[in-house]
């Protein structure tokens, strides 16, 4: 059973996209590619320091990617860290039918 | 839904059984018959106590779930809370008498993680949200 889902994992994307402007960072950059915390700052309309802690806390959850060019921070969406959210809903499924089938074999066997 | 950043994300299973719902009552609440198709547990048919399923623990996951007794209706109705990697759901079994066995409805529901004063002012509900998850994705989801 979500045996692909790292617990720590899970609980940092899941913590990091609980924040509103979190969630709205991370989506600008799935929908615009890579950004500048400039470009960032702008689009989230909180101040830059806010913008960079934010970024720190998607950065642990490795929901985005950084480099360094010049004097400035490129920004972009790792989406594939979201793979954790998707195998959790989509693992129960396939859960509770595999048990469905043992409880038909069970009630087989009561009397 | 009073707090609209709460997931509503909802999973239900239906299966008709050829059993009365006595039986079916008896493997859903009887905590050695549970082990035999769900999970070990300490489960006990009581609003309010708490119990844990657990499983064997794997390279990511300990295997415990973490569970609280939420609705004991007889033959009829069993709810508890699951929660597990901390995300929190409420599971929902419902038993009605059918023709020739015993209609079982599980429904799990209310994923969200557990903190949950992290979503208020949320500006869109998580529905929403994992509605483009796949699209992020491109589907190619693991």
């Amino acid at each position: 059973m979500v045996s692909c889902v790292k617990p720590a994992n899970a609980n940092l994307v899941f913590r990091a996209l609980a924040d509103p402007t979190r969630r709205a960072i991370f989506e600008e950059l799935t929908r615009q590619g890579e950004q500048t915390v400039h470009a960032l700052t702008r689009y989230a309309g909180v101040s830059q320091p806010a913008v960079s802690k934010h970024l720190t806390v998607l950065k642990r959850a490795k929901l985005v990617r950084h480099r360094r060019e010049g004097r400035e921070t490129h920004y972009r969406a790792q989406p594939d860290a979201l793979a954790p959210m998707v195998d959790w809903l989509r693992h129960y499924g396939a859960f509770w039918r595999d048990r469905f089938d043992r409880l038909e074999a069970l009630l087989e066997r009561m009397e | 839904m009073s707090n609209p950043a709460e997931i509503t994300r909802t999973l239900v299973i239906e299966r008709v059984f050829p059993h009365p719902p006595e039986k079916l009552w008896r493997a859903l609440t009887e905590n050695p018959l549970i082990a035999q198709w769900l999970m070990k547990n300490d489960f006990e048919p009581v609003v309010g106590g708490k119990f844990q399923f657990r499983s064997e623990p794997m390279a990511n996951w300990d295997g415990v779930i973490d569970c609280e007794v939420l609705i004991v209706d007889h033959l009829k109705r069993l709810s508890y809370s699951w929660s597990s990697l901390g995300l929190h759901s409420v599971v929902l079994w419902t038993l009605t008498p059918a023709e020739g066995g015993t209609h079982v409805r599980m429904e799990q529901s209310g994923f969200r993680p557990d903190q949950q004063a992290a979503y208020q002012g949320a500006k869109y509900g998580w529905q929403q949200f994992f509605g483009g998850l796949e699209r992020v994705l491109g589907g190619g989801v693991r």
